[in-house]
């Protein structure tokens, strides 16, 4: 069996938004260089509702398709729907992950919360900040998976 | 085009191997401790590849244990020091920072059963000095194990000078030389080690299978009990087709072993000069003191396991240190080891030939690597960051 379904390879070798958007209305940045992936999303926001959406990844195939995945699936919503996004949904829409790169759909989750959060913020808008994830704390990075043995 | 340019990881078994191995099965299946005429065939044959194998090392060939592979060999030959120290209350343990998990997890269990364990630093060039071993041994000192050329970078250490100074000081060495092994020159005769490891896989040879060098009079702890087989030190019905597949494999290897290094060192030279035409990357080890085919690059601003994706997407088989290829969360230990930042580690890529392969091969991996470390920083955010000066560039 192939690591990845061919969702997942999809998404990696064609990832749908990739890019910049210049003088985005929101801006949300997880992960560190350190763990291996971040994730960059810009949002374009009208009308409360997500009009583009693009993304810049430095990871492995799965967080380059799970960054891929989210903002096909929050693309044309509204920012309610948006952030009722789960990394559950991320995983199903990619047909599943390995076990050991579901923290990837979580940082894709993160990343649309914080681009979100960013432009709440820039705009002065009050929110719920218990929807927001706190990102230092993140269970990614202090998870332990056993050594493998290549 | 498909390339294999993953000769570390494994190599395809030669043809003569194969053979060899078919053969065994059909010709020799007695059991090698039966006393019938086809028991007895079967441990001649045993016999006959144990002495090829000690006159290929330059050593006896009641000095050849076989095993299950370098893994097994690696176990063995540190647990059985340990315990040989441990009778002389001799219970410090010296190694490196860059050795195979075999060797360091085994270390850390023997840590666990109150040995102390030093492991030297190792520099950015990949390589230790003879002479910081001789710093490092004490009255309590009961073995050192230094890999004899590191799987990852490949850099190849100072094996008879390191083992010059252990005998001086009375201290048992092991070297782990499953990358050495049929690539450059090893002989017991004159590189002074004790114990040493290898394993068939890495020269043409079949897997689960390898050998265990002890010298006349180290005493071996058992890993596996049971039967009288190898001495009475490694239980379990010997493994004949695949005995035999490595003395074949490993004969070849060594009649081979200048031409194809002059073959391979000239292949990889030519994939350093056309990687090193990528910006921001560094060869990680030592440019001359290292493997025949090894070549090891980090390329800043992205991450491993998408480069191997893309490139097997190309057709190339390929390897590197980053951590979601490993497994773990963290890097390759070899590239932390001689100082790589984990940003900078996890964008490692590893590319190791074998006589196999061509320049056209070689033309064609350039070129893609090329394609795919540019597409990655394309949609890389660190990539941007060091590009607009919001992050520093390391390498």
């Amino acid at each position: 069996m192939a690591l990845y379904s061919e969702k997942v390879m999809d998404h990696f070798t064609n990832p749908r938004n990739v890019g910049t958007l210049d003088n985005a209305d929101g801006i949300g940045e997880v992960g560190n260089a350190k763990c291996g992936d971040i994730m960059r999303i810009y949002l374009r926001i009208d009308n409360d509702t997500i009009s583009d959406v693009k993304f810049e990844t430095f990871g492995c195939g799965s967080a380059i398709a799970s960054s891929s995945m989210a903002t096909e699936l929050i693309k044309g919503k509204p920012l309610s729907d948006a952030l009722q996004l789960t990394n559950k949904a991320v995983v199903e829409a990619l047909d599943g992950l390995p076990p050991h790169k579901i923290h990837c759909s979580v940082l894709a989750e993160e990343a649309i919360k914080a681009a979100i959060k960013d432009y709440y913020d820039k705009n002065g808008i009050s929110y719920d900040s218990s929807q927001f994830p706190d990102c230092e704390h993140c269970a990614h990075c202090e998870q332990n998976i056993p050594e493998g043995s290549l | 085009m498909k390339v294999y340019i993953d000769n570390a990881a494994t190599t395809k078994p030669s043809r003569a191997v194969i053979d060899t191995m078919v053969s065994c099965m059909s010709e020799y299946y007695g059991n090698p401790s039966s006393l019938y005429s086809i028991g007895q065939e079967a441990n001649m044959a045993l016999q006959s590849a144990r002495e090829r194998v000690a006159a290929l090392l330059g050593c006896q060939s009641s000095e050849i244990y076989f095993t299950s592979g370098g893994s097994e060999a690696d176990n063995q030959a540190i647990i059985s020091a340990a315990a040989i120290g441990e009778k002389k209350k001799k219970k410090h343990i010296i190694s490196t920072a860059f050795e195979h998990h075999a060797v360091l997890h085994t270390l850390k269990k023997l840590e666990k059963q109150g040995f102390e364990i030093t492991l030297l630093d190792v520099h950015e060039n990949g390589l230790i000095t003879a002479q910081e071993v001789e710093n490092a041994i004490r009255e309590d000192t009961c073995l050192v194990t230094v890999m004899f050329a590191n799987n990852e970078i490949g850099t190849i250490q100072p094996i008879s000078e390191i083992g010059e100074v252990c005998r001086k000081k009375g201290v048992l060495f092991h070297t782990d030389a499953v990358q050495a092994v049929g690539h450059i020159e090893v002989n017991a005769a004159s590189q002074n080690f004790d114990l040493l490891s290898l394993s068939a896989h890495k020269f043409h040879g079949p897997k689960g299978v390898g050998v265990l060098y002890a010298k006349k009079g180290i005493f071996l702890t058992n890993l596996i009990e049971g039967g009288a087989q190898e001495r009475g030190k490694r239980a379990g019905t010997e493994n004949l087709p695949a005995i035999m597949g490595m003395v074949t494999a490993l004969e070849q290897a060594v009649s081979g072993l200048s031409d194809n290094a002059v073959r391979i060192k000239k292949l990889r030279e030519k994939l350093i000069d056309g990687l090193s035409e990528i910006s921001h990357c560094a060869l990680n080890g030592d440019r001359e003191q290292r493997l025949p085919g090894n070549v090891n690059f980090c390329f800043e601003g992205i991450e491993g396991e998408s480069l191997l994706l893309l490139l097997d997407q190309k057709g190339i088989s390929a390897s590197s240190g980053s951590a979601c290829t490993s497994g773990s969360l963290d890097p390759s230990h070899v590239l932390l080891a001689i100082g790589r930042p984990h940003e900078v580690a996890h964008g490692s890529l590893r590319l190791t030939l074998s006589e196999e392969n061509t320049e056209e091969e070689v033309d064609y991996v350039v070129q893609s690597v090329k394609e795919v470390v540019s597409y990655l920083r394309g949609i890389s955010p660190v990539w941007r960051d060091l590009q607009n000066g919001k992050r520093k560039y390391v390498i």
